[in-house]
């Protein structure tokens, strides 16, 4: 039988080498500070309406796909992740096409409303759900001001082994977490470059020589209830 | 009333101290027992001790799931789709069985204990389609979509 | 002063046929919560854009009137009416039975009612939710202790401060439960201080109807008296609840129509075609509000016990209109994503979402009711709870006969 002091041995190598194992540059420097995700990063969007056309929703099934939720034929109750909301300007009859998901807020309501702490932020930005320690309650349903959020209403069976989830838990978009620590790119970015439309910019926001943050700050970008002072993590531009 | 309370304390106290009935009664009560053979994983040996495991695997699940979730560590050593990836269990019609299977390698010694676990209401009980061949298709982008990532950030 | 007696209920018949019958309730409000957990929320009518259903509505008119049913123990102990003094031991355990009829309503409704040791081991202290957590239990601890102070034999001198801790305290508990609203920011409905305060007022009214006629019935099954005097007092007293509560609706809906960022929700609810503009005119409006407090001010000659109790309850009944039209009313309407913008996506963004009852919900919140009354009945059944007599000549030695008062 393993002895106690032969276990912390063996996850103490073990440690060593996820560090240097890390793949993207920005989490290779994090893990050496503290083995945590670092505090430095912050992971957002931007998403370029222009080039977002009606019609397209090239994103929304890749999220589909990827993370194995979708239509089941009750659309009250069918979770989604992700969806194409069509704005319309009442007055001039402008109309623009654009995808809304979590947002990924600096101060997500849905964290300050979750009485277990289930609903929490990572140190990179990221808003998730814990479905170890969420009941169910869908207080964070009711705080969130853009809809992010479903109820899984039904038993599931056959998910996603890199994206649980199950009946009686709340659930939305995790930006791709999975894909993220790995290093790659969220899901819906990824397909949306294929597509040819590249409106969807993923990259951290912290970091003033990356291409989201550069472009955040020579174009006027809006953020979706800004009013509320709740600091998304996701721009839209020519909205 | 609280005489005879205190008579059935001590016989219940004598009754609970008294010795084992000796290695041959217990002998005899485990062979009539069927023990669980859960089946056997893929590779010459666990990621740890097998009398470790069998004694702990729920600890170091627990910990790790705290620390894939909230902190983003994703090592594949402590991790349960790491337990479900080397322990599928492939039923009559070759494909791994789900939870709902008595013959699911958890199922096999969870059953006999009569531990019910809820793992299996979010988690996939059976590692994805196509296992580790989509999984490493995945991993060959990665390479390209961090010289994206790092042109990005350059 | 005359001591009061208090004595249990007797096992009569008629308590086994009514205890029985509220079992039946309760366990067809179990198997709907079985039910529920089993199949998901999926077989409810609730989706996600009504997020919190029927259960909910029940589970907060419990709530809020089980700190609402101790209005008449904290006359007694902290308010010095000693009239009030032989009802205060009901008082504080119809305050607790209602407490845990909603509690237990809104547990069973969760996504993931098993894990409810996770809420009572993990808190988040920004949260409102894990304050009421704190709120809900500490209010059963500090009742059962007043209730000590009251029964036990030698502590009376302890059931005033416990009194008032207990005053504090239930004045803090409807604060939290307003404050699930008030302090949604998301939702236009809501995000209002006024929440607390409306959620106070409202919880004095529905909880004192609900005494009234809880002890009303009580006594009058238990071959009890109830003097008249007292339940004209009571009532003139929920006469003024329920102006309190007209008062601050009326205060709640003026500050929104100020706003022009609400004009939307606040025509969907007061002038719109809905189901819900007509629940609030009629239901909490009208039938909760105006009717009763005519019935409970009007008669000051010939007073008729049936025009109190009725008024009693159609406060009840308005009341838990109210509620609904808070809980549903405000959860239809959809989210501002855009002010200003016309929305559309296959998510019912930009569209009023329909909700329908189901009966396993309803099943839920009439079981919790009745868990609730049963709890109070094996109270009375197995400790001193109520009195003797509620005559008026036992509560109030000293009062001066009415003449002409008659049923």
């Amino acid at each position: 039988m393993t002895t106690r002091r032969q276990f912390l041995r063996d996850s103490g190598a073990f440690t060593a080498t996820l560090a240097s194992g890390a793949t993207l540059i920005a989490f290779a420097e994090a893990q050496a500070e503290d083995g945590n995700k670092s505090r430095k990063v912050r992971w957002g969007m931007l998403i370029d309406v222009a080039n977002c056309p009606e019609g397209c929703s090239t994103c929304v099934s890749a999220c589909s796909n990827e993370n194995g939720w979708g239509d089941t034929g009750n659309p009250l109750t069918d979770a989604q992740w992700i969806r194409k909301v069509a704005v319309t300007d009442p007055q001039s009859k402008l109309r623009r096409s654009l995808p809304v998901m979590c947002q990924h807020c600096a101060e997500p309501p849905c964290v300050d409303v979750c009485p277990t702490g289930a609903s929490f932020k990572r140190a990179d930005g990221i808003v998730l759900v814990d479905k170890h320690i969420c009941i169910g309650c869908r207080y964070c349903m009711m705080a969130c001001p853009y809809k992010a959020r479903s109820f899984i209403h039904e038993p599931l069976q056959n998910q996603k082994p890199h994206a649980p989830r199950g009946k009686g838990t709340v659930e939305s978009c995790t930006l791709c977490v999975h894909r993220v620590d790995g290093g790659r790119l969220p899901a819906c970015v990824e397909a949306c470059a294929a597509a040819g439309h590249n409106a969807m910019l993923f990259g951290d926001l912290n970091d003033p020589e990356t291409e989201i943050s550069k472009r955040v700050a020579q174009h006027p970008v809006r953020k979706i209830r800004a009013d509320l002072g709740i600091d998304p993590g996701v721009s839209y531009e020519n909205l | 009333m609280a005489k005879r309370f205190f008579i059935l304390l001590v016989l219940a106290v004598a009754v609970s101290l008294w010795p084992p009935s000796g290695p041959q009664a217990t002998d005899l009560l485990l062979a009539k027992i069927t023990v669980p053979k859960p089946a056997k994983g893929k590779g010459e040996r666990c990621v740890d001790d097998t009398d470790f495991m069998r004694r702990n695997h729920m600890s170091l699940l627990d910990h790790q799931r705290d620390k894939t979730v909230h902190r983003g560590d994703r090592t594949k050593r402590y991790s349960l789709k790491g337990c479900i990836d080397c322990h599928a269990v492939n039923g009559k019609d070759g494909v791994p069985v789900i939870a709902d299977n008595p013959k699911h390698f958890c199922r096999t010694c969870h059953d006999y204990a009569a531990v019910r676990i809820d793992c299996f209401q979010c988690h996939a009980s059976r590692p994805a389609p196509g296992g580790t061949a989509k999984a490493s298709a995945g991993k060959s982008n990665t390479a390209a979509l961090q010289s994206y990532l790092r042109g990005l950030e350059q | 002063m005359k001591r009061t007696v208090y004595r249990e209920l007797d096992l009569s018949p008629g308590f086994l046929l009514v205890l029985g019958l509220l079992g039946l309730i309760a366990a067809a409000g179990l198997g709907a919560a079985w039910y529920m957990e089993h199949y998901g929320h999926i077989v409810t009518g609730m989706n996600n854009q009504v997020v919190w259903g029927l259960p909910h509505v029940f589970a907060i008119f419990l709530i809020v009137a089980a700190s609402g049913a101790l209005n008449v123990a904290s006359l007694a102990s902290v308010f010095n009416r000693t009239m009030y003094k032989p009802m205060a031991r009901l008082s504080g355990l119809l305050a607790i039975s209602l407490l845990a009829g909603g509690l237990a309503v809104l547990v069973l409704d969760l996504g993931r009612p098993d894990r409810l040791i996770v809420a009572m081991t993990h808190f988040n202290f920004k949260s409102i939710f894990a304050w009421n957590i704190f709120l809900y239990t500490g209010f059963f601890v500090i009742v059962a202790a007043y209730l000590f102070t009251q029964m036990g034999r030698g502590f009376g001198r302890f059931i005033r401060p416990a009194g008032w801790v207990a005053f504090v305290w239930r004045l803090a508990l409807t604060t939290g439960t307003g404050s699930i609203f008030g302090w949604l920011v998301a939702r236009e409905a809501y995000d209002a201080a006024i929440m607390a305060p409306l959620f106070i007022a409202m919880s004095l009214s529905f909880g004192l109807a609900v005494f009234i006629l809880f002890t009303g019935r009580s006594c009058a099954l238990s071959g009890r008296e109830f003097g008249q005097d007292l339940l004209l007092r009571l009532g003139r007293l929920l006469g003024l609840f329920i102006a309190a509560v007209l008062y601050f609706t009326a205060v709640q809906h003026l500050t929104a129509l100020y706003a022009a960022e609400h004009h939307d929700i606040e025509s969907f609810i007061l002038f719109g075609d809905s189901i819900y503009t007509t629940l609030f005119w009629t239901g909490q409006v009208l039938i909760g509000g105006v009717v009763p407090l005519i019935l409970v001010t009007l008669p000051t000659h010939g007073v008729s016990r049936v025009a109190i109790k009725l008024a009693c309850a159609l406060v009840i009944v308005g009341g838990f209109v109210q509620v609904y039209v808070i809980v549903i009313g405000g959860q239809v309407y959809p989210l501002a994503l855009f002010p200003g913008m016309e929305v559309r996506s296959s998510f019912q963004d930009g569209v009023i979402a329909g909700y329908q009852p189901s009966l396993p919900e309803f099943l839920l919140g009439i079981g919790g009711v009745a868990l609730a009354l049963a709890i109070a009945a094996i109270g009375m059944k197995s400790l001193r709870f109520l009195p003797e007599s509620l005559a008026d000549e036992a509560v109030d030695p000293q009062r001066v006969p009415r003449t002409g008062a008659v049923t």
